[in-house]
C-alpha cells in the first residue's frame, strides 16, 4: 500500500521527458518534422538497436569510456594529490598555488591548438586535454576542503595524542571529504564536456567520432543516438558521484 | 539516565582516590595577546583530588588559564607544573562544544587515541549511561548527550587532571543539573583533580571544593566551599555562599 502511494512521486520526474518524446513522435508522424532535421524517436531507437547489434556501438562506447576514465584518473588524481599537499603544507602552497591559479585561468579548450602541435591528434592529446580540465575542480575543492577543516576538532585530536598520519586519516581527510566529493562531482560532469570536444576534433573511434561520421552521411538518427548516449553517460557519472557521497558521508544527515 | 560508576570494593577505591589525582602548581603564569595582558602572574596551587571552579566575567582570562594548564596555550611567563604519582600525569580537557568527530560513531569517538580500547570505551560509555547509543553518529544525539560522550572520551584515559572549559554552558537548565550530578558522581568515584571554568556561580558552588574568581587576569578571590555533599540548591548556607561569590563578581 505504501509503495503504491509512493509511485506518483517516483514517476513524476519522468513525466516531462515522456511527454516530450510523445509530442516529438506525434509531430514526426504528422509530417511536421523533416526526418533530416529530427527523425522520429522510433527511428532513433531502431538506429540504436542496429548499432548495438552490429557491435559498432559497444566499440565506440568502450573507447569513449576508457578515455573518460583515464583522463579523469590522471587529472583528478593529480588534483587530489596537489590539493592535499598544498592544503596541508603552507610551504608547498606558497611555492605552488600562485602558479596553479595562473594556469587555472586558461580555459582547457584554449589549449587545443598547442596540444595538437605537441601531441598530434593521438590519444595522448585527448588524455592531456581531459586531465588538464578535470585537474582544477579537483585541486581547488580538495585544497579548500583541507583548509576549512574545523580547527577545534584538530586541536581536540592533538590533545588526545593524534598526530601525523593518524591525525590526517581520522580528522583532516574525513573533514575535507565533503568538499573533495564536490570536486569529484564537478570533475565527472566536466569530463564528458571535454570528451565531446576532444572526440569531435579528431578521432578514429569513440562516440564523438561516431556522431561526426554520421553527420557526414546525414544520418541524423545516429547523431541523436550519440547525443543521447552522452546524456546517459553523464547521468550515470552523476549517479556514481552521488553514490560515493551517500557512502562516504553517511554520517552527515544532509546526505542520508 | 543511568549512572553506574560505583565499583565493588569501597576500601581499595578510597586508596585509589588519593593516588589518582594530580597536583597542580602555577607559578607566575602570564599570557599576553597583542600587548594585552590576559593572565597576569597567576600563582595557584591545587591539591590532588580537589575540585576547583574558576568563575569570572567573560573575557577575564579564565578560559585562557585553563588552556594554559592544558598546554594548548604557551604562557609568555611563569610555569605550569602538573605532578602525579611519579609517572606522566594524564591531563584531559572537555570543551564548551563537545568536539566529537561527526564521521566516527559514538564508540569510535570515545576510543579516539586508544590502542585496542574498544572494551574500555564501552565501559566509559556505560558510566555516562550512553552504552546503547554506541553505534550512532554524533549528529543524531542531543547537546547533552554529546557532552556526555565527550565526558566519556575524557574519562576513558583515566585522567589525573580533568579540565572542564564551560562544558555545560550551552545546555538547557535541566540537562545541566543532570550533567552536574554525573560529573560529581564520577569525580567522587574516581578521585581525579578537576578544574571547572564556568560563568555560572551556582554551578561553581554546587560542584567545587574551592571557588576562584579571576578579574583582569588576576586571582581576586579564593573561597573554600565547606558544604557537605550532596549539596542542595536553595539550602540557606548554599544560598549565602552563592550570594557572596556573586556579589564579589559584580563588584566592579
Amino acid at each position: 500500500m505504501a509503495r503504491l502511494t509512493q509511485l506518483p512521486g517516483l514517476l513524476a520526474p519522468w513525466a516531462l521527458p515522456v511527454l516530450l518524446v510523445a509530442v516529438w513522435q506525434a509531430a514526426a508522424h504528422a509530417g511536421l518534422l523533416s526526418s533530416r532535421i529530427l527523425p522520429e524517436p522510433w527511428a532513433v531507437a531502431m538506429a540504436f538497436r542496429d548499432l548495438a547489434v552490429s557491435g559498432e556501438l559497444w566499440t565506440h562506447l568502450r573507447v569513449s569510456l576508457w578515455r573518460a576514465l583515464a583522463g579523469f584518473g590522471v587529472g583528478a588524481g593529480l588534483g587530489l594529490l596537489l590539493g592535499l599537499l598544498n592544503g596541508s603544507s603552507r610551504r608547498a602552497a606558497t611555492l605552488l598555488d600562485t602558479t596553479l591559479q595562473m594556469i587555472r585561468n586558461i580555459p582547457a579548450l584554449a589549449l587545443i591548438p598547442l596540444v595538437i602541435l605537441w601531441f598530434g591528434i593521438d590519444e595522448a592529446a585527448k588524455l592531456f586535454l581531459l586531465a588538464v580540465g578535470v585537474f582544477f575542480p579537483m585541486y581547488l575543492n580538495t585544497f579548500h576542503g583541507i583548509r576549512s577543516v574545523d580547527a577545534g576538532l584538530i586541536e581536540m585530536a592533538r590533545s588526545y595524542g593524534l598526530s601525523g598520519w593518524a591525525l590526517f586519516r581520522d580528522v583532516i581527510l574525513p573533514g575535507a571529504l565533503p568538499s573533495i566529493l564536490v570536486g569529484v562531482r564537478f570533475s565527472l560532469g566536466l569530463v564528458w564536456v571535454l570528451l565531446i570536444v576532444a572526440e569531435t576534433i579528431s578521432a578514429q573511434a569513440g562516440i564523438g567520432y561516431m556522431t561526426m561520421n554520421a553527420r557526414e552521411f546525414l544520418q541524423t538518427d545516429v547523431v541523436l543516438v550519440g547525443i543521447l548516449l552522452y546524456a546517459l553517460l553523464g547521468k550515470a557519472a552523476d549517479l556514481a558521484a552521488h553514490g560515493l557521497e551517500r557512502h562516504f558521508l553517511r554520517w552527515n544527515p544532509a546526505y542520508r | 539516565m543511568q549512572i553506574n560508576p560505583i565499583e565493588e570494593n569501597k576500601v581499595s577505591q578510597a586508596a585509589d582516590r588519593i593516588n589518582h589525582g594530580a597536583h597542580l602548581n602555577l607559578k607566575g603564569v602570564t599570557k599576553r595577546y597583542a600587548g594585552r595582558t590576559v593572565l597576569d602572574a597567576v600563582h595557584l596551587k591545587i591539591t590532588p583530588g580537589e575540585f576547583v571552579a574558576v568563575v569570572g566575567r567573560s573575557g577575564c582570562g579564565k578560559s585562557t588559564l585553563l588552556r594554559a594548564i592544558a598546554g594548548l596555550e604557551k604562557p609568555d611567563g611563569g610555569q605550569v607544573k602538573i605532578g602525579g604519582g611519579g609517572q606522566q600525569p594524564e591531563v584531559r580537557i572537555m570543551f564548551q562544544d563537545a568536539r566529537l568527530l561527526p564521521w566516527k560513531t559514538v564508540l569510535q569517538n570515545v576510543a579516539l587515541g586508544l590502542k585496542d580500547g574498544t572494551a574500555r570505551a564501552r565501559a566509559a560509555l556505560d558510566s555516562v549511561g550512553l552504552l546503547e547509543r554506541a553505534g550512532d553518529w554524533p549528529a543524531v544525539l542531543s547537546g547533552g548527550q554529546r557532552q556526555r560522550v565527550a565526558l566519556a572520551r575524557a574519562l576513558v584515559h583515566e585522567p589525573h587532571l580533568l579540565l572542564l572549559d564551560e562544558p555545560l554552558g550551552a545546555l538547557d537548565a535541566l540537562t545541566r543539573i543532570e550533567m552536574q550530578q554525573l560529573i560529581e558522581s564520577l569525580w567522587t568515584a574516581r578521585g581525579f583533580t578537576a578544574v571547572l571554568v564556568t560563568h555560572d556561580v551556582q554551578e561553581a558552588v554546587m560542584l567545587a571544593d574551592r571557588v576562584l574568581l579571576i578579574e583582569e587576569g588576576r586571582l581576586a578571590l579564593d573561597l573554600q566551599i565547606g558544604l557537605a555533599r550532596p549539596r542542595v540548591r536553595g539550602d540557606a548556607a548554599f544560598g549565602a555562599l552563592e550570594q557572596q561569590v556573586l556579589d564579589r563578581v559584580l563588584q566592579i
